[in-house]
This record gives C-alpha cells, sequence and structure tokens, in this order.
C-alpha cells in the first residue's frame, strides 16, 4: 500500500512540473506579445502600413514601414522559393536513391546538422564576403541569397525527418507497381505536404525575423526596390534602427513594427495550416 | 506466353542446366501432376542471400507452378519473406545484400544485365502484411499503375478502375466514393483496393506476403476467395504462417527452414503423406 501510494505522489510531482514548465513558457511568449501590443498599438495608424517614411520619420514625423514589410516580404518568398527549390532534391535525393544507411547521407545530415546551428550573423559576414569577392553591393538580391543559406538547413533537415517516415511499404507498393524512382516522387510528396508547410513556416520565421544576415547583405533603404540589384529594407532592421533611436515615439514605432512582424508570421501560419489540411486529406 | 515458354525450352537447352532440371524431375515425386501440368513460372536454382553477413537463404532451388496457388509457409525468420521480395528484386533496395543464383521468372534470369527492373516488377503484383494505400484517392490509387505504364485517357482509366475494382470484389461497396481517400476504407477493403491496385498493371503473379495476417476473420475470408478465384489466371504465391490458410487454398506447398527449403510438393500430397521429419513435425505442431 504504503509503495503505491509513494508512486502516486512521484506522478503528483511529475505532473505538477511538467505544468509549471509549460505554463511558465506560455505566460513568458504572452507577456511579450502583450508588451508589443501595449507599446506598438498607440503608434500604429493606417500611414504606418501604407506609406513608405517621409524625410524625418525616424525624428518622429510623418511617414511609415511599407518599405521594410514590402521588402521583407520580397526576401521571405525569394529565399523560400529558392530555399525549396535547392532542397527538395536535395531531401529526394538523399531519402530516394541512396540505399539506407549509406555514408554520402549521413555525411550529408551531419552538415546541415552543423549549418542548423551556425548563428545568423556568420551568414551574414559569409554572404558578405561573398557579394566583396562578385563585387556586388547590397542589394535584395543579396539579401534573398544569404537568407536562403540561413534556411536550407531548417528546410533540408525538417522536410527529411517527415520524409524518413514514410512507411517503408509505401515506397515497396509504388516500386512494386513498376514505378522507377521519379515516378515514386508525387506520391511521396502528397504525403509529406503538411510535413513540408511546417518547414516552411519554419524558415518563414526565421527568415522574415533575422536581422543579423540581412544588416550588411539587404542595405537599407526608404523606398521599394522595384529590382533585385537596389538595396531593401526589411522589418526586423527598421525594429533595430529605430530601437537604438533616444526619440521615445520613434522606439514605439520599432514596437508597431515588431507588431507587423508578429501579425505576418500569425497569417501565415494559419493560411498554411489551413491549406495543409485540405492537401493532406489523402494521407496515410 | 509462346515466347515465354519457348525461352524456358531455351534455358533448359543448356546441357548443364538440362542436368540439373531431369535430376531434380527425378527426385520430385511421381505424382507431381502440378508441375507436369502447370510449367513453372518461376524457378529458382542455388539461391543464396546474405543480408549483412547472415546467411538468410542457403541454396534454395525451386519451381513456382504456373496458374496455381503456391503458399510457402515455415515457422518466423525462415527467409519466406526474403524469398518473396528476391522475386521482384525489392530486396536490392538495402545496402548489404548479397544475391547469388537465379531466379528466372518465365525462364528469364530476373539478374540478367539487360532485364529492367520496372519490367520485373510489373509482371507481379505484391501485397503486403498491412494494406498499403498511395496518399490519395480511391480511383487515382488503381490508375496510378496504368498512368505510370502511359495509359493518360481519362475514359480508359475509368474502364480500368471500375473492371479491376470489380474483379478484386470492391466495385460495389465503393463505386459512388470513387473520389474519397483510400484511407476512409476499412482495413479488408484497403487490402483489396491494394489487390485491384496490383491487378491493374496486368501482372502474370501475384505475391502475397502474410496478406490475410492483419485483416478480421470476415476480410480475410473474401481475400481468400478472391485468391481462389483468380488462380486460373494467375500464378500466386502465398507467404503464410498460418497452417489452415495453406490447407485451405494451396495447390502446391514449399516448407522452409531456417532459409533452407524442406519439402516441396503438390498440397494434397504434402499435407497426407510429408516425406520429411521436419514437416511431419511442423504439420503436428511441434513448433509453429
Amino acid at each position: 500500500m504504503r509503495h503505491i501510494r509513494i508512486k502516486r505522489i512521484e506522478e503528483k510531482i511529475f505532473k505538477g512540473l511538467m505544468m509549471a514548465a509549460t505554463l511558465l513558457i506560455v505566460v513568458s511568449l504572452f507577456m511579450i506579445i502583450v508588451a508589443i501590443v501595449k507599446r506598438g498599438l498607440p503608434a500604429m495608424s493606417w500611414d504606418m502600413v501604407s506609406k513608405i517614411p517621409s524625410g524625418g520619420f525616424y525624428l518622429g514625423k510623418e511617414g511609415g514601414l511599407l518599405n521594410a514589410i514590402v521588402g521583407s516580404l520580397y526576401i521571405v518568398i525569394g529565399s523560400i522559393s529558392l530555399g525549396l527549390a535547392f532542397s527538395l532534391p536535395i531531401v529526394l535525393y538523399l531519402n530516394l536513391y541512396l540505399p539506407e544507411k549509406s555514408r554520402l547521407a549521413q555525411f550529408t545530415r551531419l552538415s546541415f546538422d552543423v549549418l542548423f546551428g551556425i548563428p545568423s550573423i556568420v551568414y551574414g559576414a559569409f554572404g558578405f564576403t561573398l557579394m566583396v569577392y562578385l563585387g556586388l553591393r547590397s542589394s535584395l538580391f543579396a539579401g534573398i541569397l544569404t537568407v536562403t543559406m540561413l534556411i536550407i538547413p531548417i528546410l533540408i533537415r525538417s522536410i527529411d525527418e517527415v520524409m524518413r517516415r514514410v512507411p517503408k511499404e509505401m515506397k515497396d507498393a509504388a516500386l512494386s507497381l513498376g514505378a522507377t524512382r521519379s515516378e515514386m516522387i508525387k506520391p511521396i510528396l502528397r504525403q509529406v505536404a503538411p510535413g513540408i508547410v511546417t518547414a516552411v513556416l519554419l524558415s518563414v520565421g526565421r527568415g522574415i525575423g533575422d536581422a543579423a544576415s540581412v544588416l550588411f547583405t539587404a542595405g537599407y533603404t526608404d523606398s521599394i526596390p522595384t529590382s533585385l540589384s537596389q538595396p531593401v529594407a526589411t522589418l526586423p532592421l527598421a525594429i533595430f534602427f529605430q530601437l537604438s533611436s533616444p526619440i521615445a515615439e520613434v522606439q514605439d514605432r520599432a514596437y508597431a513594427a515588431a507588431l507587423i512582424l508578429t501579425f505576418i508570421v500569425l497569417v501565415l501560419s494559419v493560411a498554411a495550416r489551413f491549406y495543409s489540411r485540405k492537401f493532406s486529406k489523402n494521407k496515410i | 506466353m509462346i515466347q515465354n515458354l519457348l525461352r524456358v525450352e531455351k534455358y533448359v537447352d543448356s546441357p548443364t542446366e538440362k542436368l540439373k532440371v531431369m535430376r531434380e524431375a527425378q527426385n520430385q515425386a511421381d505424382g507431381d501432376l502440378i508441375l507436369k501440368a502447370h510449367k513453372p513460372h518461376i524457378s529458382v536454382r542455388n539461391l543464396n542471400v546474405y543480408l549483412a553477413k547472415n546467411h538468410i537463404l542457403k541454396n534454395v532451388s525451386l519451381d513456382i507452378p504456373d496458374k496455381a496457388i503456391t503458399c510457402i509457409i515455415g515457422p518466423s525468420g525462415c527467409g519466406k519473406t526474403t524469398l518473396l521480395k528476391t522475386f521482384n528484386r525489392l530486396l536490392q533496395n538495402s545496402l548489404d545484400v548479397k544475391i547469388d543464383g537465379d531466379v528466372l521468372v518465365d525462364g528469364e534470369n530476373i539478374h540478367g544485365k539487360d532485364v529492367e527492373v520496372e519490367n520485373i516488377r510489373k509482371k507481379m503484383g505484391l501485397l503486403s502484411q498491412r494494406p498499403c494505400p498511395l496518399p490519395m484517392s480511391i480511383f487515382d490509387n488503381i490508375a496510378y499503375g496504368p498512368r505510370i505504364h502511359g495509359i493518360r485517357r481519362k475514359k480508359t482509366l475509368k474502364i480500368m478502375v471500375e473492371k479491376y475494382l470489380q474483379e478484386a470484389g470492391l466495385w460495389d461497396e465503393v463505386k459512388d466514393r470513387l473520389k474519397s481517400p483510400a484511407t476512409s476504407l476499412s482495413i479488408g477493403q484497403q487490402q483489396r483496393l491494394c489487390l485491384a491496385r496490383g491487378l491493374a498493371v496486368k501482372p502474370e503473379i501475384i505475391l502475397g506476403d502474410e496478406a490475410t495476417s492483419a485483416l478480421d476473420p470476415i476480410s480475410s475470408k473474401k481475400i481468400e476467395e478472391l485468391f481462389v478465384k483468380l488462380r486460373d489466371q494467375y500464378s500466386i504465391v502465398l507467404v503464410t504462417h498460418t497452417l489452415r490458410q495453406a490447407r485451405r487454398i494451396a495447390d502446391y506447398v514449399i516448407f522452409m527452414y531456417l532459409g533452407e527449403v524442406v519439402e516441396a510438393g503438390p498440397a494434397a500430397e504434402f499435407f497426407s503423406n510429408p516425406k520429411e521429419k521436419l514437416t511431419k513435425e511442423y504439420l503436428d505442431g511441434y513448433f509453429s
């Protein structure tokens, strides 16, 4: 009897610890959002999302953040497209073409694990070196390239994880119908479509919110770029620059920018979840 | 078909093989009617398979008769599934596999140099232990095979889907919801769907790897009945470790133990008059 009672108490303690941990994290996330809303909302106005900065914006005068909003979207759309164009073939090659336990596959996975952990400022510095070497100036193109390097490990490792979980029976089923490996890709992509959506979301979150990688490479400008070779503003940098201003009003605008950033990520997540459910209705 | 038979003849023409075949014919029981009536569809000669240094199949030689149900029985881990997977060359997908010896389908060595592996696999429909539908609708599951083999016309595909669903006894249950996901079917229906999907690429052989072991008794019976119905058109090879199933439907039985073929013969004779002591013990239930 006593033994069982001790077990019960143990169970309660562990349950309590888990609840406490969950609560702590949820509450602190909530507090961040509260802080952003509290300081950002008063500074929010229609101008903020519909106008580009006019002269003296950074001293608290007229204008908005449209340049940074559009810039961030350009960067993230460009780098997700470019990133997927590289990571999907890599993941398919690792999973469908290389034999199980192949040395090359193991080595590739290890490399991406390492790349995953490299801080974004290093990617920024690397991108900058590359730009200098190629004779590029800070531009939308350079920004997209650097953010792509930053998110490729995330895309690859998270798509790879779901693709490895595709049941072997499914591959065998397709193969035994006489499918070649490339004909197998279609059903497998359907199976992992929700996983790809998750991977893209993770990368959007990382790519759109990262300041260090675009600091040297994308530059900053008050206008909206019209070509890939022009510099581009981004929301994280807008936050960074305005936060370092001594003027309280400008600091509040940094919070407004953070609010916009959070909102964009939220909208993208909800939309992606909605569509991924549509895609995955046939999933095994 | 005639071409295939000619290939068998050609194969047997080589003097050493002729000797071997003759010797085997002598060794086989006189009442070996099945193999006389049904030419071998798959012939395995001195097959050795190693998986990561484990000797899984040891010098296996056997014949699978054409247009009959062959059951491969034996305790777990005796290499039944491995043998089945060598037939359609699915085994080669993993590293550390070494295959030695000949597997002849219609007299053609499937490990030959200019053999297209897709053609070999297309000849054989595979039913796995648990049904594994593709992540698509019911219709697309059946149409997947024909599509990859070049049939694009919607009308043709529709006709084929209906034909093979009917052949697998599933049409009446799904005809109103061909667009719903295959996973919305019960597991027994899924297995029949997989059978229909396999039939849709017009195979000659059906391979079943414990195809009924995950199913409830009623679904399992339906699948068995389908096998019996289909045996006039296809050579059916079933791996099973339910002896009773083999007794019910087998025309020809192969008993394997620890990677070796212990005994093979027509079902009636195999069950009533086993020659090997090990077979007798297995049939009597001393081990399973």
